[in-house]
């Protein structure tokens, strides 16, 4: 890349307003304060991390953005306005470990179609439009082998990969994911972030994707939210996870190894 | 020397008033059953039904048509059970089964009670295992439309529900007013039971709610052919059990039909059954390429 072009592409992306904004975000959950100061913001094609410890309030973050837990104080903001009904349909979203049935009368195909128009009354219209999308759908992510297969009785990876699909049928500019790569075998685990690398690069969709390791994701992940003691630090990844950094965040001592590309966060002495 | 379908058996009045309600009532419980069971609410379909026997039972006795006992306890405890609904699991267990017993306990008073006033046992015979031959001619305008109503409620809902049923957070998220659905729905299911109960008896009821469902759910994988094979297997039970009934007026003791609800009931199980004899379809053998689809770039 020419000089030139390097500094139209930072002028671009700094004139680019955010996608999604969480201003100074308060969260009180049973009268205790779980999370206060979240301010971070993301970006059009951006892959950001929500990391932190079991606990620390990763799902509960990522229920505020949803609309589904109100916050006690701060402000959501899509493209710069506050949440309505019509900009939360440009969040798609894959809940943390659903147990689906395997007795559930639904194909990987009637799942994705749920996420067309599972929101709407009486039944789906087939059309050959419809079908198409839910096949390309299930193509983006891989898994359009199993498209006439019971939900329940796909593996792990296999079910992750539907309900990504479900969430991406929408066309969202953000998709939220709560620990997708919960108990997910090693190879499915890297499968899975390909994927997703692969939907922030050529779809440029926003990824805010929520995990307890940040290491599956270090060669995709854009930004982190390292989530602990209550607040959050963020930023690119290599500033936010240092030993002074996290340091103040978790309130106590904290040591940051990095070996073999791989990070680890310790407690200190 | 006999026929199972003796000439005048189409031409009895009661039986065909049993043939049309016991296809309203299995397609109705058929189609509902399919959302019970996903959502596994078969419990709630149980307590609903012992809800409903304290009120077909104080109908009786204040000789109101059973029907209307069964459907207003039903709706009363659908809306009771969804206001402790979202309370503690291990509470709410404790709970539904002491109000439940209490419930049964309050039967139990009316239908002996009924017994002294008519001083037969038709009136628990009739509560407790249904009356599908005996239905009068003028309830069968309100028991078609409120299967009918019942229906047109749940095909609205489909969707809807289904997409609660794989996650509620998912449905909240698209903006499904989730609690008012399951409310809906509650009552929709308090309405298909109120019809079994009039059919095969409130005791019973859950079994024509549950066992075509169950069965349809063996045997299909989406979600419109489990609603209809659930409501065929529901009428197909019905009907042959409705034509057995008939018919076992010429077995021992002669001269005594079987109950309709004994014949409905077991073939509902040997339908259930059936589905065990061949193994259900599975997937295709997966191949150890499972993402070979996937190019991880």
């Amino acid at each position: 890349m020419t000089n030139e072009a390097a500094q139209r592409v930072a002028a671009a992306q700094a004139t680019q307003p955010d996608l999604l904004t969480l201003d100074d975000i308060g969260v009180r959950l049973g009268g205790r304060q779980v999370l206060s100061d979240v301010t971070f913001s993301l970006r059009k094609g951006e892959f950001t991390g929500i990391i932190g410890p079991n606990g620390a309030g990763k799902t509960t973050l990522l229920r505020v953005i949803l609309g589904l837990l109100e916050p006690s104080g701060g402000r959501v903001l899509i493209d710069g306005e506050p949440v309505d009904s019509k900009s939360k349909s440009a969040i798609g979203y894959v809940p943390q470990k659903l147990v689906i049935d395997p007795d559930m009368p639904l194909r990987a195909r009637d799942v994705v179609g749920l996420g067309l128009d599972g929101h709407r009354l009486g039944f789906a219209f087939p059309s050959r439009q419809r079908r198409d999308r839910i096949e390309a759908a299930l193509s983006d992510v891989g898994a359009a082998r199993y498209a006439d297969a019971r939900v329940g009785e796909l593996s792990g990876g296999e079910q992750q990969r539907v309900l990504i699909a479900h969430a991406l049928i929408s066309r969202p500019k953000l998709l939220l994911l709560d620990e997708p790569l919960a108990n997910l075998d090693l190879k499915s685990e890297q499968e899975i972030v390909a994927v997703l690398g692969r939907l922030a690069r050529e779809q440029q969709i926003a990824i805010l994707l929520s995990a307890h390791d940040m290491n599956p994701l270090l060669g995709v992940m854009d930004r982190i939210v390292y989530v602990a003691n209550g607040r959050v630090a963020s930023g690119p990844t290599d500033e936010v996870v240092t030993s002074e950094g996290l340091t103040r965040l978790y309130g106590h001592r904290v040591d940051v190894v990095r070996v073999q590309n791989r990070v680890l966060v310790v407690a200190g002495e | 020397m006999h026929y199972l379908f003796e000439p005048g058996l189409f031409a009895s009045g009661p039986v065909r008033t049993a043939l049309l309600v016991g296809a309203i009532v299995a397609v109705t419980s058929g189609v509902i059953g399919v959302f019970t069971v996903i959502r596994g609410q078969s419990f709630a379909g149980h307590a609903l039904a012992d809800v409903a026997t304290t009120g077909g039972s104080g109908a009786f006795l204040v000789g109101l048509n059973q029907f209307w006992g069964f459907l207003a306890a039903g709706i009363a405890a659908a809306a009771l059970m969804e206001g402790i609904g979202v309370q503690r699991r291990r509470g709410r267990d404790v709970a539904t089964g002491v109000v439940l017993g209490a419930a049964l306990g309050a039967a139990a008073l009316f239908l002996y009670l009924g017994t002294l006033q008519t001083s037969t046992t038709g009136a628990s015979f009739t509560v407790l295992f249904g009356s599908i031959f005996v239905i009068s001619p003028d309830t069968v305008p309100a028991l078609i439309a409120s299967g009918v109503i019942a229906l047109v409620v749940v095909a609205l809902l489909t969707r809807v529900l289904l997409l609660s049923s794989l996650s509620s957070d998912l449905a909240r998220a698209k903006g499904v007013p989730v609690r008012i659905v399951g409310m809906v729905y509650l009552a929709a299911l308090a309405v298909s039971v109120s019809l079994a109960a009039v059919a095969i008896g409130a005791v019973l009821s859950t079994a024509l709610l549950i066992g075509p469902s169950a069965t349809a759910l063996r045997v299909t994988k989406s979600p419109g052919w489990a609603m209809a094979a659930s409501a065929l297997t529901g009428v197909a039970a019905t009907w042959i059990g409705i034509v057995l009934a008939y018919d076992s007026f010429y077995w021992p003791p002669h001269g005594h039909g079987w109950p309709v609800s004994f014949f409905v009931v077991t073939l509902v199980l040997i339908g259930y059954l059936l589905t065990y004899v061949k193994r259900p379809r599975r997937l295709a053998p997966r191949s150890p390429h499972e993402g070979a689809e996937c190019s991880p770039a």
